[in-house]
């Protein structure tokens, strides 16, 4: 009798089941259906544009040098002001022939590769001041593309890139560790220089 | 021959698809990623200043390559402003020298007495090679790949020169000195043939 009953069961179930799949819905597993297609592209374009990700990973290295603090405040207040300055950057026009992010690797590589002790308000008011300028440009530059909600996938890579960035500068204890971060800066800001130069040539 | 094999020769032909915008991004970097290693002076150059560092110990091991790609670029800004040095091979030549012969003599100048004559090879260097970047190619990823390159010429060149541990490596070491400098002997007569 109660093989029976579950049997019937079963039965049942796998009925049920088969009714379901007769009427599906649409999966809405694709960026065309969901629309997140231009976040992705927001992200795509950070992670592709070493003029933008250098900078920023640059900056999560100093922020990590100068402690948790700081690094937290970087972490949140960065891309708040990518995205501030990037609805101000889709909203004009513009366009710069002034090489701002061979700037960003000179002043930030110089930063991480002296070790230079700022407070953390200058750190703070640099990651502000990185995110604005950076984020206008890329304003201007998704303006015809991926829009606001490219800037949205840019923010939420931003966070990921220095939360990660400078957690890992924190956790770093051995002396010769924290002299590696510095070595990547002194690279930075010599790509930096280079940048110039191309810019000016 | 038959149509199947002659298809199969063709696909053994490849060229370049075209099928990507920005062309040339990605062999800026390989290219300058690949240019340090491509001529020997620079090469011996680069792996001096990091057994000298290495020699030297701390803080001379970070300090010495942490000023030489600083320099070096400010060097390759010069040849991309069209500012000329004279001298260029010489001054290649002649830093394979000094820099092995610090490392044969084991001298132990002050920390800013090395970084200076660091510094000063490293413009010839900058100067002569971070300017040659192949038309079409991505200035920024050839500077990248550039930096990154030399400076993993002087980590070998520390990773190296921590033989000085043990004495058969110190005498190693002095002995690897020795064959950069006698490189650099060997370039400087090219130079002035």
């Amino acid at each position: 009798m109660n093989g029976r009953t579950s049997y019937q069961h079963i039965q049942t179930w796998l009925l049920a089941g088969f009714g379901i799949i007769c009427c599906p819905s649409p999966s809405a597993a694709h960026l065309v259906t969901t629309g997140m297609g231009p976040v992705y592209d927001g992200i795509g374009h950070l992670l592709l544009t070493p003029e933008d990700l250098v900078p920023v990973l640059a900056i999560a290295l100093y922020a990590g040098l100068r402690g948790a603090g700081a690094g937290r405040k970087a972490m949140f207040l960065l891309p708040f002001a990518w995205f501030v300055g990037g609805l101000a950057g889709s909203a004009v026009n513009t366009a710069t022939s002034f090489p701002i992010p061979a700037l960003s690797f000179l002043i930030l590589g110089g930063l991480v590769a002296a070790d230079f002790c700022l407070p953390s308000a200058a750190v703070t008011s640099l990651a502000i001041v990185l995110g604005g300028v950076h984020g206008f440009l890329n304003g201007a530059a998704l303006q015809e593309g991926a829009g606001t909600l490219g800037l949205i996938g840019i923010m939420a890579m931003l966070f990921v890139l220095v939360a990660l960035a400078s957690a890992l500068v924190v956790s770093l204890k051995r002396p010769w560790e924290r002299i590696a971060v510095r070595v990547a800066g002194s690279w930075v800001a010599a790509i930096g220089l280079l940048m110039f130069g191309w810019a000016m040539r | 021959m038959s149509i199947s094999t002659l298809a199969a020769l063709i696909l053994l032909l490849p060229s370049y698809a075209f099928a990507h915008v920005e062309l040339g991004q990605a062999t800026g970097f390989v290219t300058g990623l690949q240019h340090p290693w491509s001529g020997l002076d620079h090469v011996l150059a680069m792996i001096a200043v990091g057994l000298w560092g290495a020699q030297l110990g701390n803080p001379a091991m970070w300090i010495l390559p942490v000023t030489f790609p600083i320099v070096m670029s400010m060097g390759a800004m010069m040849g991309l402003l069209g500012i000329l040095l004279p001298g260029i091979e010489i001054g290649i030549a002649l830093s394979a020298i000094l820099l092995g012969a610090m490392v044969v003599g084991e001298f132990r100048p002050k920390m800013i007495v090395a970084a200076l004559l660091v510094g000063f090879f490293a413009i010839f260097h900058g100067h002569a090679h971070g300017t040659e970047l192949p038309a079409g190619q991505s200035g920024l990823l050839y500077s990248m790949g550039f930096v990154i390159a030399t400076g993993c010429l002087h980590a070998i060149g520390i990773a190296i020169g921590l033989i000085k541990r043990w004495p058969a490596g110190k005498l190693a070491l002095r002995g690897a000195g020795g064959f950069i400098a006698f490189m650099g002997v060997t370039f400087l007569w090219r130079a002035l043939a």
